[in-house]
């Protein structure tokens, strides 16, 4: 019953939103019917559609695993922008720096920088709230401009290709990189640049499932979140679950530097992130924090994301906008959702 | 005023809070109304008030039906209602309080002195003496109270409802109370009184109903009644009031407590009894005093002198920072022990407020009676004990539901989904099955229902007379004295005396609990 019901309120918000968001196509002047046709064919389509929305989803299922395990935490990671981003410039600096390696040992070195940078950049703001008390959402959100002005510095000073008129690094090591899923599934071009990092995305969701609740650090976590005094009453460090839960949140964030770097563009390029850390929020919140429901989430929106190109070029009026527009009704009606519970609780 | 409830139904989900209710309060009398939790007692003075509505049913005012759908409606009828919990705002005067809401003069000058005035009028009426000009957070529990009796007075209750009004007051306190409810009923106010104290309702009320089920099961005249009569209808058997139990027979000393100081920080955030409690001023003040193995050691004091810092710095849960003093268990010195560490030495701590502390709500009742161990086997197995081992977590749970009559017996459901009675004795089945070899105790029966309190009386003074040191904190006297092998009274954080339960009066303690001496 009460499973049935954290799926049944999720989707009801999404049926809601697309509900609104056909009353807005409808006044805008274009048809609702043709523009979801369009959105959903065009992001279900085999091989280009389902290859695409599955590539944009995985680093929204790192973020939202990453969201929603701190917020299982009681922590709110607005930071896993820039945790991704010092995770992907890391990744790419051990990608360059050893160059030559076999694949064997380069491609889990350059994995462990990501998570490594990842978690080092998330247990920032977990120190400070541990130590001083100071809001994790201030730090994060603060760290997020010193992590993109930081990685945007290092790379236009000291690893960009000389003469290149892009922001991005030199290239990787050919053994850094991480083989597209195009390369053995058949009937998947090779040029669909989803790859390996999908398949990671999954293994992280499944980790992060045993983790909070087949595990006593997953039970440390979640009643630190649920109760700091009753965790603590029962004899768990809340300084210790804060940085540890913040670490692994801010690891998970970095594993999108994985995807970007290991599997798609093969160095770091600047400005990479179109705010996945951020969509990851929303993610994680539609998912109602469960690995299996950030796994659905960030598919939502991943389709939303792949099917609003097709929107916005092949109809009169619409623009791609009407994904922002949906995204943000869905996480509008998430959000009401919430406030029918609390009536309900009256 | 005379308010009726006539065939009031109220239902929250699935259970039935009140069944076809049928009250009758006369005016101008005290009209007690008592069941256990869960009764339904509180539920339908809520409806009184206009914080729920109804399902069916109606309410009458002086004969009159009237649609009472928010408090501002009872409140216009002239309803008032006391909670347990103060609504004040500590930092503003007694007048700032009483008109908030309700403010005098126009929208854009607030007349204090106007109000003033009318309030003090008020207070020299009722003989409560309180200074309308004092700032509420300088004020004692009992004064507290009656700023909340005045701003019922200043919006013209001519009924008011108290819900548990004596549960922070000490005994001294509660017989000026009590005066004051027999002023105010024979200037022909009518007063609600919820509580579970029985012998409160035999001392103040005119009559008493009974409720049990979210049904009234009693309506009685108080003065053709007795506290056993009341106590079978409330628990739907016969019920035993006293504690049963040998003489104590005291072995080796298991904790030394010596000049243990906690400074006014460390409680801070201890609990909402220390709200209660003045700032910057010792929690703790040179507290020395021993437990031994199989003795019940009580300390009896009123709410915020230092009960609650004095059992969390025991249990590890006050940093070491803010405690100056010496504590052995045995012969260790703990001042280095975390909480965690004191636990595996065999000390367990029955909080008093279980749901901040003692459970995680949203947790399944398996997962909440692991707390504490859930780190080591047998929870925890695997490499690294790692991994929790949900058999022996279940079979852990399964044992503390069928030792401790926890229910509804499904380890599955969240502890939220529990009455507090069953919360309850699911953290004292935790705590007992560590197994404890010194056993912090602080409110046990809190919110308890009188059957489980007969239950639990009787589980702690099983584990006394099965060795275990047991240092035993309540509000309630009534609980110290019966359980209690000896007694010791806390005031502003110091022992103001030590008592033998069994010969001192509770006239005696209640003058230790303000601090005089005897």
């Amino acid at each position: 019953m009460s499973r049935l019901r954290e799926l049944l309120f999720p989707l009801g918000a999404v049926l809601c939103a697309f509900a609104v968001g056909a009353v807005v196509v409808l006044l805008v002047g274009d048809s609702p019917i043709e523009v979801y046709r369009l959105l959903l064919g065009s992001a279900l389509s085999w091989p280009d559609g389902i290859g695409y929305t599955l590539f944009f989803a995985t680093p929204l299922i790192f973020t939202g695993l990453a969201v929603a395990v701190a917020l299982r935490g009681g922590l709110l990671n607005i930071g896993a922008e820039g945790q991704l981003y010092v995770a992907a410039f890391a990744t790419a600096w051990v990608g360059i720096k050893l160059t030559g390696l076999p694949s064997l040992l380069l491609v889990p070195l350059c994995c462990l920088a990501a998570m490594g940078a990842g978690a080092t950049w998330g247990a920032i703001p977990g120190l400070l709230k541990a130590r001083f008390g100071s809001h994790e959402v201030i730090n994060t959100i603060m760290l997020n401009f010193i992590a993109v002005a930081l990685v945007g510095y290092l790379t236009q000073y000291h690893y960009r290709l000389p003469g290149d008129p892009i922001m991005e690094s030199v290239p990787i090591g050919d053994t850094a990189h991480l083989p597209r899923l195009g390369s053995f599934v058949p009937g998947l071009p090779e040029r669909i640049p989803l790859n390996v990092g999908f398949l990671l995305a999954l293994v992280a969701a499944w980790l992060v499932y045993v983790l909070l609740w087949k595990t006593k650090w997953g039970y440390e976590i979640r009643a630190t979140g649920q109760s700091p005094a009753a965790a603590e009453y029962g004899g768990i460090s809340i300084r210790k679950e804060i940085v540890l839960t913040m670490a692994i949140s801010g690891a998970l964030a970095g594993m999108v530097g994985i995807n970007e770097v290991l599997g798609y563009r093969y160095r770091y390029y600047d400005g990479f992130s179109d705010n996945y850390g951020f969509t990851g929020i929303a993610v994680a919140l539609l998912g109602r924090n469960h690995p299996a429901g950030v796994l659905l989430a960030a598919l939502l929106f991943a389709v939303l994301q792949r099917g609003g190109v097709p929107v916005d070029a092949f109809t009169q009026l619409v623009s791609k906008d009407i994904v922002q527009i949906l995204q943000a009704l869905v996480i509008l009606f998430v959000a009401a959702e919430g406030m029918f519970r609390v009536r309900g609780k009256r | 005023m005379k308010l009726e409830l006539r065939n009031v139904t109220k239902r929250f989900g699935a259970v039935l809070a009140n069944d076809h209710l049928n009250i009758t309060i006369d005016s101008g009398s005290v009209h007690a109304i008592v069941g256990e939790n869960g009764a339904g007692k509180s539920t339908a003075m809520r409806i009184a008030y206009g914080f729920y509505t109804a399902d069916s049913g109606e309410i009458l005012v002086d004969g009159t039906p009237r649609d009472i759908r928010a408090p501002r409606d009872a409140i216009a009828l002239g309803i008032g209602m006391v909670h347990q919990h103060f609504m004040l705002v500590r930092p503003m005067t007694v007048t700032e309080n009483i008109v908030l809401g309700a403010e005098p003069g126009s929208a854009m000058s607030l007349d204090v002195r106007k109000a003033s005035g009318a309030i003090r009028a008020l207070s020299h009426e009722f003989r409560l003496a309180v200074d309308p000009d004092a700032i509420v957070e300088t004020l004692s529990v009992g004064q507290q109270q009656r700023v909340e009796l005045l701003k019922a007075l200043y919006r013209r209750a001519e009924l008011l409802i108290l819900d548990e009004p004596t549960a922070v007051l000490t005994p001294q306190e509660v017989e000026e109370f009590f005066a004051i409810l027999r002023r105010m009923r024979s200037q022909g106010k009518t007063v609600i009184i919820i509580t579970h104290k029985l012998s409160e309702v035999l001392a103040i009320s005119d009559r008493v109903t009974v409720m049990r089920d979210g049904r009234v099961v009693g309506d009685l005249k108080t003065s053709q009644t007795s506290a056993a009569e009341l106590a079978r209808l409330m628990v739907g058997r016969d019920v035993l009031l006293k504690v049963e139990k040998a003489p104590a027979n005291p072995g080796a000393t298991v904790l030394t407590v010596r000049h243990l100081s906690i400074d006014a920080a460390g409680g801070a955030s201890a609990s909402r009894a220390a709200r209660h409690a003045p700032p910057q001023r010792r929690r703790v003040d040179d507290v020395s005093f021993d437990v031994r193995a199989g003795e019940i050691v009580g300390i009896a004091g009123v709410e915020g002198n230092g009960q609650t810092e004095l059992i969390e710095a025991l249990a590890g849960l006050i940093p070491q920072s803010h405690i100056s003093g010496s504590v052995t268990f045995g012969d260790r010195e703990l001042r280095l022990f975390t909480a965690r560490q004191r636990r595996e030495l065999g000390i367990a701590h029955v909080p008093e407020d279980r749901h901040r502390r003692g459970l995680l709500l949203e947790f399944s009742l398996a997962e909440n009676a692991i707390l504490g161990v859930h780190y080591r086997p047998p929870a925890a197995s695997g490499p690294g004990t790692l991994l929790l081992d949900q058999n022996a977590i279940d079979q852990r749970a399964e044992l503390i539901v069928r030792e401790f009559d926890v229910r509804p017996a499904n380890p599955a459901l969240p502890a939220r989904a529990l009455s507090g009675g069953n919360q309850q004795k699911l953290i004292i089945g935790r705590e007992f099955e560590l197994p404890p070899v010194l056993l912090l105790i602080s409110q046990p029966t809190r919110g308890v229902d009188i059957g489980a309190i007969e239950f639990i009386h009787r589980k702690i003074v099983a584990m006394r007379d099965a060795g275990c040191a047991v240092l035993l904190v309540s509000a309630e006297l009534e609980e110290v004295t019966a359980l209690a092998d000896r007694v010791l009274v806390l005031h502003n954080g110091r022992v103001a005396g030590e008592v033998n339960p069994s010969t001192a009066t509770p006239e005696q303690i209640g003058l230790l609990m303000t601090g005089g001496r005897r």
